[in-house]
């Protein structure tokens, strides 16, 4: 059964890519781009990789299309013709491509009970789940828990990320207030489009929220819970206009947001130590440990969602306030 | 005996919105003009999901997965025409004229007075 | 009877595809986008059912609610470059 889905989708996966590639109109790759983006998440969902496919739906097809086609709005649409160094490059990335399909020759079968990765390490973390945490979901646990250092960094490089774009799009501090110009758009004139927004968004954000607390029986967490928000803010800023969003959600407090994720994740690790335990040890945070874990998990998923949301929508409003350079 | 209707139900149910899919599939490829090519789509929007998750629910019982299917169907049901009508009167701001037998974008300047 | 459901959904995706890349227009691309979307999220909730797995009904209403925004921002964009466009024709 898996292996017809698998034909149908990965054909078309590379016929996107190949389309992808070869388009010469900008805006038609990034709507190729969202249609690859579906596909992947598709695919996570039938490798059974529930919380990868819903980060990826929520990221990819919504928010990161968004933020390319303001990004489109600044620039021109259509490549520029490169015409050197294309056949070097083809026969580069063909003895490469050849070179990794014939190491996966030696991966072991989809599944297989006898792989490595199942001999101890998939198995402990089955068994010690219930044991430590007592909640259904395994992937959470590891994220947030087992290997809680690396979600740690994967929040700091958002962080990064976007101060990155804020220093590359030379965003003034919010002291100053940003003249926002008032474009004139077509979505705002439209009646229908407007009621079933208006109705829609606090649906969006009140999933999100569900999303971010229910991360630890079923698929979500904080990555999945952000990037929801913050697709129902840029439904508002679409609606309404760029404004109207920054003046609901101000910039100061989605700088607020991403730096107080961060440090909030960073400070429940300080908390741990100084109630003796290791550097985000939750255990020690309650007086059963089991709860404990619990209780730590709960407060980094939120500064991670927080993190998340802030630094997306910091992004977006970065894009989509700039006048085109014409 | 119930479990039996319910199953035949749902069989029917569940082809049929399988069917209005492919129609919709195929109408959208083989129409001429866009205009014609929204109907084909907004087929799938709306016909072919209705029955689809009416089938899904009537295997699903009364549980949490009915009513959270319930909602995925209203929210299909809300969004699915908006997005089609925003689509449809973007291309007719845009210029794109219905009723040509070709589907070559044409401006409104250059279109003959 | 869900597998059927499953393939008749999954070719509907690939005619989908196929009119993405072919269609002459952009709104037909964007039209393709759209009806891939709705696709998605019916075959997710099919499968999710197929497999036993109602919990994962949570990545179909994701995508349902987050289907219209991409397409209202496409919109968007789009008529921004069109107005543009007429007023570079003017100048």
């Amino acid at each position: 059964m898996i292996y017809i889905f698998a034909l149908f989708l990965l054909t078309l996966l590379v016929i996107t890519a190949i389309a992808i590639v070869r388009a010469e109109d900008l805006f038609v790759a990034v709507i190729l781009t969202s249609i690859f983006s579906l596909l992947m998440a598709i695919n996570f969902f039938i490798l059974d990789a529930a919380d990868v496919a819903l980060t990826e739906a929520a990221v990819g097809a919504g928010v990161t299309t968004v933020i390319f086609l303001c990004a489109l709005a600044l620039t021109g649409d259509q490549e520029k013709p490169q015409k050197q160094g294309q056949k070097v490059a083809l026969v580069i990335v063909s003895i490469l491509a050849l070179v990794i399909i014939y190491s996966t020759f030696d991966n072991p079968q989809l599944g297989d009970p006898d792989a490595p990765v199942h001999q101890h390490v998939a198995p402990w973390y089955l068994e010690k789940t219930p044991e430590y945490m007592d909640f259904p979901n395994v992937v959470t646990a590891i994220l947030s828990s087992f290997r809680g250092y690396d979600t740690l960094g994967e929040v700091f490089v958002v962080f990064a990320a976007c101060i990155g774009v804020l220093f590359i799009l030379g965003v003034s501090p919010p002291r100053k207030a940003m003249q926002v110009s008032v474009k004139k758009s077509g979505l705002r004139h439209h009646l229908i489009p407007q009621v079933v927004g208006r109705l829609l968004i606090p649906f969006i954000v009140l999933f999100g929220l569900y999303t971010q607390f229910h991360g630890e029986y079923g698929p979500g967490g904080g990555f999945q819970a952000g990037a929801l928000i913050a697709t129902g803010v840029i439904l508002y800023a679409l609606l309404e206009g760029e404004a109207e969003a920054l003046r609901a959600v101000p910039r100061r407090v989605l700088l607020g947001m991403v730096v107080g994720g961060a440090l909030l994740y960073g400070s429940v690790g300080v908390v741990c130590m100084l109630m003796g335990g290791a550097f985000l040890d939750y255990s020690v945070l309650a007086a059963d440990p089991v709860w404990g874990q619990q209780l730590g998990i709960l407060i980094i998923e939120a500064g991670v969602g927080m993190a998340v949301c802030g630094a997306l929508l910091s992004i977006f409003h970065a894009f989509a306030a700039r006048e085109r350079v014409s | 005996m119930i479990d039996l209707a319910l199953d035949i139900l749902s069989w029917i149910l569940l082809t049929s919105g399988g069917v209005f899919v492919l129609i919709g599939g195929i109408g959208g490829l083989r129409l001429p003009n866009f205009y014609t090519r929204i109907h084909a789509a907004s087929l799938t929007d709306t016909m072919a999901t209705l029955l689809i998750f009416i089938g899904i629910i009537l295997q699903a019982g009364f549980t949490l997965a009915s009513l959270k299917l319930f909602a995925i169907m209203l929210f299909l049901l809300l969004t699915g025409p908006t997005a089609t009508y925003a689509l449809a009167n973007a291309a007719l701001l845009s210029g794109l004229k219905p009723d040509t037998g070709t589907a070559k974008d044409k401006t409104k300047e250059n279109a003959p007075e | 009877m869900y597998i059927l459901v499953s393939i008749a959904i999954l070719i509907t995706m690939v005619l989908a595809v196929v009119r993405a890349l072919m269609g002459p227009t952009v709104y037909d691309r964007v039209l393709a986008v759209n009806v891939f979307g709705t696709k998605t999220v019916l075959l997710l909730s099919v499968i999710a059912f197929l497999n036993g797995r109602p919990d994962f009904l949570d990545l179909a209403l994701a995508y349902a609610l987050i289907n219209m925004v991409g397409i209202l921002a496409v919109l968007e964009f789009f008529q921004n470059r069109s107005q543009r466009n007429a007023k570079a024709k003017h100048d």
